[in-house]
């Protein structure tokens, strides 16, 4: 039985280096993931393999909603049906913020520009910033950019949301308004990978925590079994580490 | 005779005045020409440069090389003098105007990569996780942002182009500065010379400005 992401024997390296070696994971439809890990463990690595930003071994297979990851038309398939949101935001400096959240549907589905820009504006009032609409991003803090970058993927309509460490990059009063939105969503049915260092936010939101160490997944668990009882050596070491800090 | 009588003849300008305006003409449209063919030109050469397959990344990068070191005279006489022994006669405008073209390709291609290679990486994996195609991401959100960058440095290398079609004068082209030696030798006087020179500068002293002021205005990385 295949997850509606299925992930089966992924190896990555770089160079001589192994930076996955030999993933598998099989992640249910609406299911909310969290990844937790020491820093170099693979886990932007891990989730950069689901919509191809990274390439793999070939031996690797990853498939989502039953389409192979591959390349061509495939992962311009995949790729619609996966949005990520990144540490550092990315968002288009050239254009405002409704027009960034209006590009990809249009360029990608074919969307009219009326019902682009009408899809943009219940998006960004949905994640709060829709005053915003016609700034561009380089003027919003970084919180609200992050909001706005999180718009720009919901407006695919993704089945699956890929979150690498969203809010390591923002001042810590605007890490609530994110977690905020990305808690809202994990109720709406979209499935979600989160690489996170936000433990609060894993035990509160994920299904199920995942715990990566040097390109492994060490130990997979609810939330309350990983962070209450976990089973591997190295889990605990992380743990104790992050949580009391 | 004074040295007034003698550089700054007015009889002798406003005589040859038309044919200095034609010859600024002539100018004008093979620096034009060979600028949108070489911008043409250097985009396509760029983009191979960059995301081309290994073979033809190579062509690219030889092109580019080989026709920055050639200068730009050499090449010009060559195009004229010397394709005709195999049968490729062109006249003498398209021969300046592929010799500029050529070499001003290699240039913008320059520009263009380097115009490309400083939007961060984010951009380009924001646009493919979003799904864009390959043209819908430079189109939309690469060049746009990459044209702020390459305009200066693109306007110099115009500007360069304009004063290189001088060189067009050895093909007997009648550009300006033919057409003023042509006054010259007619008026026996060297006014007219004077002439061309001034209005090479009073036509290309804007675009310097400009850039000037585009270069501050852009420089110092900030977006
Ligand atoms: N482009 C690259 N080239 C070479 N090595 C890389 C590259 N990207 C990642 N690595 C290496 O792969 C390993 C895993 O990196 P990855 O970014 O996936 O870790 P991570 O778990 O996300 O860490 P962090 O918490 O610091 O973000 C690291 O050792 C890293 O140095
Ligand atoms: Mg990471």
């Amino acid at each position: 039985m295949a997850g509606f992401v299925s992930i089966h024997n992924l190896r990555k390296s770089f160079g001589a280096f192994e930076a996955l070696r030999g993933i598998s994971l099989d992640i249910a439809e609406g299911e909310v993931v969290c990844i937790i890990g020491p820093s170099g463990s693979g886990k932007s690595t891990l989730i950069r393999c689901i919509n191809r930003l990274e390439d793999f071994a070939p031996e690797s297979q990853i498939s989502v909603a039953g389409i192979p990851v591959t390349t061509g038309r495939s992962l311009a398939a995949v790729r619609a049906e996966v949005g990520m949101v990144f540490q550092s935001f990315n968002l288009f400096p050239h254009l405002t913020v409704r027009r960034n959240v209006m590009l990809a549907p249009m360029r990608v589905r074919g969307v009219s520009t009326a019902e682009a820009a009408e899809r943009a504006d219940k998006l960004l009032t949905r994640v709060g910033i829709s005053e915003q609409a016609d700034k561009y991003p380089g003027t919003l803090s970084g919180g609200q950019q992050q909001r706005v970058a999180i718009a720009r993927a919901l407006a695919m309509e993704p089945k699956v949301m890929l979150f690498d460490e969203p809010t390591s990059a923002l001042d810590p009063e605007m890490v609530g308004e994110v977690l905020d939105v990305m808690k809202s969503l994990a109720h709406t049915g979209v499935t979600m990978i989160v690489v996170t260092h936000e433990m609060g936010f894993a035990r509160q939101v994920a299904d199920r925590v995942i715990f990566m160490d040097a390109g492994e997944v060490v130990e997979i668990g609810a939330p309350a079994e990983i962070f209450a009882n976990p089973q591997h050596d190295r889990t605990r070491h992380f743990l104790s580490a992050v949580l009391n800090h | 005779m004074d040295i007034f009588q003698t550089f700054f003849n007015i009889d002798v300008l406003v005589r040859t005045f038309p044919l200095l305006m034609q010859g600024l003409w002539v100018t004008v449209q093979l620096g034009l020409c060979a600028i949108i063919a070489g911008l043409a030109l250097g985009l396509g050469l760029a983009l191979v440069r960059i995301y081309g397959a290994r073979p033809v990344r190579l062509i690219a990068r030889i092109y580019i090389d080989v026709f920055r070191s050639i200068p730009l005279l050499v090449l010009l006489i060559i195009v004229y003098y010397a394709l005709p022994f195999v049968g490729i006669r062109l006249s003498a405008f398209l021969s300046a105007l592929s010799a500029l073209t050529m070499v001003s390709a290699a240039y913008t291609a320059e520009i263009f990569r380097a115009g490309i290679e400083a939007i961060p990486k984010g951009q380009f994996e924001a646009s493919g996780a979003l799904g864009l195609s390959y043209r819908h991401m430079m189109v939309d959100v690469i060049l746009p942002q990459a044209i702020k960058i390459v305009i200066p440095p693109l306007t110099n290398n115009s500007i360069n182009v304009i004063k290189d079609t001088a060189l067009a004068s050895v093909v007997a082209m009648p550009d300006l500065l033919k057409q003023a030696t042509q006054a010259q030798a007619l008026a026996a006087n060297p006014s007219p010379l004077i002439g061309a020179a001034i209005i090479y500068v009073a036509f290309l002293w804007p675009l310097v400005a400009w850039v000037s002021r585009l270069e501050r205005r852009f420089g110092g990385g900030t977006r």
